[in-house]
C-alpha cells in the first residue's frame, strides 16, 4: 500500500521565479527502500522537505498538487502532525541541531521531550538509539564540538529515536570516511528490515545498488527516470543529467565500445564488474592469483 | 617552491596529539593528495603550511621560510588555502569583490588585481556571475567562488581541503579541470580528500595519514594498491584498482585508461 502519494506537485520557494519541483507524481509503498538521485539543483532536498512537511509549512512558498504522506494531506494539516510519521535527517547536520541543548544526550532527547514521552521511556529510548548508531561515548559532549561525521550521526540518531514510520535521509554520510559510511548504512539497512519506509538521497552509487528497492532520478525538478537500481543507475541519460555514475559502469561502457564487455547489462557494483570481465579472461591466464 | 617538514609534532591545547613526527618534502610543482580517516591529522597538517598552526616541535619550511618566523599574512602570498566549507571563507557582497579581496590585500595595483580576478573567474567558470552575491548562488557555485578567491592570489602552492564534498559529478569535473590548469602552470597542488576515486584520477603522489603519522607516502599507484595497509586508516582503494585486483591484474591500475590497457593485454 502506498504510504507516500504525490500527484502533480509543483513548488516554488518564496522570492524565486522558477519552481524547484515541477509536476512531480510518485507513489512509495510502505516498507519500500527508495533512493533519490540527481545532480545538484535537481530538487532532491526540496522533495525531502516536501515529504517531511517542511515544504510548504516551514518554507512557505507556493505548492500546487496533492501531497499525502501516511494518511495526512499537506494542505489540510499543520507541521506538528507530521513529526510523528516522518523523520528527516538534514543534509547539513549543523542546520538540524537544535542549538538549545548542551550535550548530545539532551539533543537526542529533544524530539521526545517535545512530544511528552515519559522520562524513563525517554532515557531508555535515547540510550538504545545512541547505541545503535555507536555514539554512546559522545553522550556528554556538546553537539557543536563534534566533527562533521559525528554531527551527522547525532542528527540521524535524533531522528531514529522518534521511531518514525518513514525515514527521509538527505545524504546522511556525506561527511564520513568509508568506515563511517559502512556503519551508517548498516543501521539504515536494519531500519529497513524492521519495516520502516526509507527514502534516501545519496551520491554513493554502490551503496544504492546494494540496498535500494527502487531508484528515482530527478532532473530540473522533474522525475527523469524510475526503476530498479541496475537499470536506472546505468542509464545514459542519468549520466548526461550530471549525476556521477559508478566507475564500474563507465569503464564497462567504454569496454563495450571496444568489444571488451559482452553482457547486455552494465555493472554498477564491484561484483557485477568482476563477473562480467572475468568471463573474458582466459582461465589460468596471468598470475593465477585471483583474489577472492 | 619547496616544502620541507621535519619531525613535526603538534598538540592542541586540549591535549590531543594531532601530529606525531611528520617528515616529508614536497618539490615544486608536485600534485599531492592526502588521505586518511577522520581525525588522522590531515587538516592539522596542512594548516601548518600557511601558519594557521605553528609546530609544537619540529620545523616547517616553505620556500626556505621557517613558518615560525613569518606571519600568516606573509605566508598567504606563498600558500593559498581553500576551506572545506565555503561558507567559512566568503563574506563579500558580490563574487567580483570576493575574488579581488585577496590580491587587493596583497597590495597589488588595480590593473594587476583586475587581470588576476579575470583569470581566476575564467578558470572556475564564474565569469558571468561577477555581480552576484555569493550567498545567492547554489552550494556548488559557492564552492567555485571559494576556489576562485584563493586562485586569484596566484600563490605557488595551493591547498584544497575536501574540495569534492557535497559536489555533483559535473562540479567535480570542473574542480578537476582547475587542478589540471594549476598543474600546467607549475603550481604545487595539495589536496585533502576522502574521495579516493577523485584522488586516483587527479594526483600522482599520495600520502596516507593515520593517527598523526605517515602510514604511506609514494607514487599514487604504489600507495593506492596497498589495500591492507590503507585499511588501517579506513581508506579503500579506488574502484578500478579494486576491480583490477579482483581480476588478477599483475599491475596496479588506477584510471580508466590504465584499466583498459591492462584488460586488452590479457584478453
Amino acid at each position: 500500500m502506498a504510504i507516500v502519494n504525490l500527484q502533480n506537485v509543483t513548488y516554488k520557494y518564496p522570492l524565486t521565479s522558477s519552481p524547484a519541483l515541477r509536476d512531480v507524481s510518485l507513489q512509495i509503498d510502505e516498507g519500500e527502500f527508495v533512493a533519490l538521485v540527481g545532480a545538484n539543483g535537481a530538487g532532491k532536498s526540496t522533495l525531502c522537505y516536501t515529504l517531511a512537511g517542511f515544504v510548504p509549512h516551514f518554507f512557505k512558498g507556493e505548492l500546487t498538487g496533492t501531497v499525502e504522506v501516511a494518511g495526512i494531506e499537506t494542505h489540510a494539516s499543520m507541521l506538528n502532525e507530521w513529526v510523528m510519521n516522518v523523520g528527516l535527517a538534514f543534509q547539513n547536520p549543523f542546520n538540524q541541531i537544535s542549538g538549545a541543548k548542551y550535550t548530545v544526550f539532551e539533543e537526542v532527547a529533544f524530539g521526545l521531550e517535545n512530544i511528552g514521552v515519559p522520562r524513563d521511556e525517554m532515557i531508555s529510548r535515547v540510550e538504545a538509539a545512541m547505541k545503535l548508531t555507536d555514539i554512546s561515548d559522545l553522550a556528554e559532549r556538546s553537539p557543536y564540538s563534534l566533527s562533521g561525521g559525528q554531527q551527522q550521526r547525532v542528527a540521524l540518531t535524533s531522528i531514529l529515536v522518534m521511531q518514525p514510520k518513514i525515514l527521509v535521509l538527505d545524504e546522511p554520510t556525506s561527511q564520513m570516511d568509508p568506515i563511517g559510511t559502512r556503519e551508517v548504512f548498516g543501521v539504515i539497512r536494519k531500519m529497513a528490515e524492521q519495516g520502516m519506509t526509507v527514502i534516501l538521497v545519496e551520491h554513493k552509487v554502490e551503496w544504492i545498488a546494494q540496498f535500494a528497492d527502487r531508484v528515482i532520478a530527478l532532473k530540473d525538478g522533474q522525475v527523469l527516470l524510475e526503476g530498479i537500481p541496475g537499470e536506472v543507475l546505468t542509464a545514459p541519460i542519468l549520466e548526461e543529467s550530471g549525476f556521477g555514475i559508478s566507475r564500474y559502469t563507465s569503464v564497462a561502457r567504454k569496454a563495450q565500445e571496444l568489444s571488451l564487455w559482452k553482457k547486455d547489462k552494465l555493472p554498477v557494483t564491484l561484483d557485477e564488474a568482476v563477473e562480467g570481465f572475468d568471463s573474458l579472461l582466459p582461465q589460468g591466464e596471468g598470475t593465477g592469483m585471483r583474489a577472492k | 617552491m619547496k616544502i620541507e617538514i621535519s619531525n613535526l609534532h603538534f598538540t592542541y591545547p586540549t591535549g590531543v596529539n594531532a601530529l606525531q613526527g611528520i617528515s616529508l618534502t614536497i618539490e615544486s610543482g608536485e600534485q599531492v593528495a592526502i588521505v586518511g580517516q577522520n581525525g588522522s591529522g590531515k587538516t592539522t597538517l596542512v594548516k601548518h603550511l600557511n601558519g594557521l598552526l605553528r609546530p609544537t616541535s619540529g620545523m616547517v619550511q616553505v620556500g626556505g621560510w621557517n613558518t615560525k618566523d613569518h606571519s600568516v599574512a606573509k605566508l598567504a602570498r606563498r600558500v593559498g588555502y581553500v576551506f572545506q566549507n565555503p561558507d567559512e571563507q566568503l563574506f563579500s557582497k558580490n563574487v567580483g569583490t570576493e575574488v579581488a579581496f585577496g590580491p587587493r590585500n596583497m597590495g597589488l595595483n588595480g590593473d594587476q588585481v583586475q587581470s588576476l580576478v579575470k583569470d581566476a573567474l575564467m578558470m572556475t567558470e564564474l565569469s558571468d556571475k561577477t555581480e552576484t552575491n555569493p550567498y545567492d548562488l547554489s552550494a556548488t557555485w559557492r564552492k567555485m567562488v571559494a576556489l576562485a578567491s584563493v586562485i586569484s592570489m596566484d600563490t605557488d602552492i595551493v591547498v584544497f581541503d575536501e574540495p569534492t564534498t557535497g559536489q555533483d559529478a559535473m562540479n567535480i569535473a570542473r574542480i578537476a579541470n582547475v587542478i589540471k590548469t594549476l598543474r600546467g602552470r607549475g603550481k604545487t597542488v595539495i589536496t585533502i580528500t576522502h574521495d579516493i576515486d577523485f584522488c586516483a584520477e587527479n594526483f600522482t603522489r599520495v600520502i596516507a595519514l593515520s593517527q598523526g603519522k605517515i602510514l604511506l607516502d609514494g607514487k599514487a599507484n604504489d600507495v593506492l594498491g596497498q589495500d591492507e595497509i590503507l585499511a588501517v586508516t579506513y581508506v579503500e582503494p579506488p574502484q578500478l584498482t579494486r576491480l583490477g585486483k579482483r581480476l588478477g591484474f599483475r599491475n596496479i591500475v588506477r584510471t580508466q585508461d590504465e584499466f583498459l590497457k591492462e584488460l586488452r593485454r590479457l584478453v
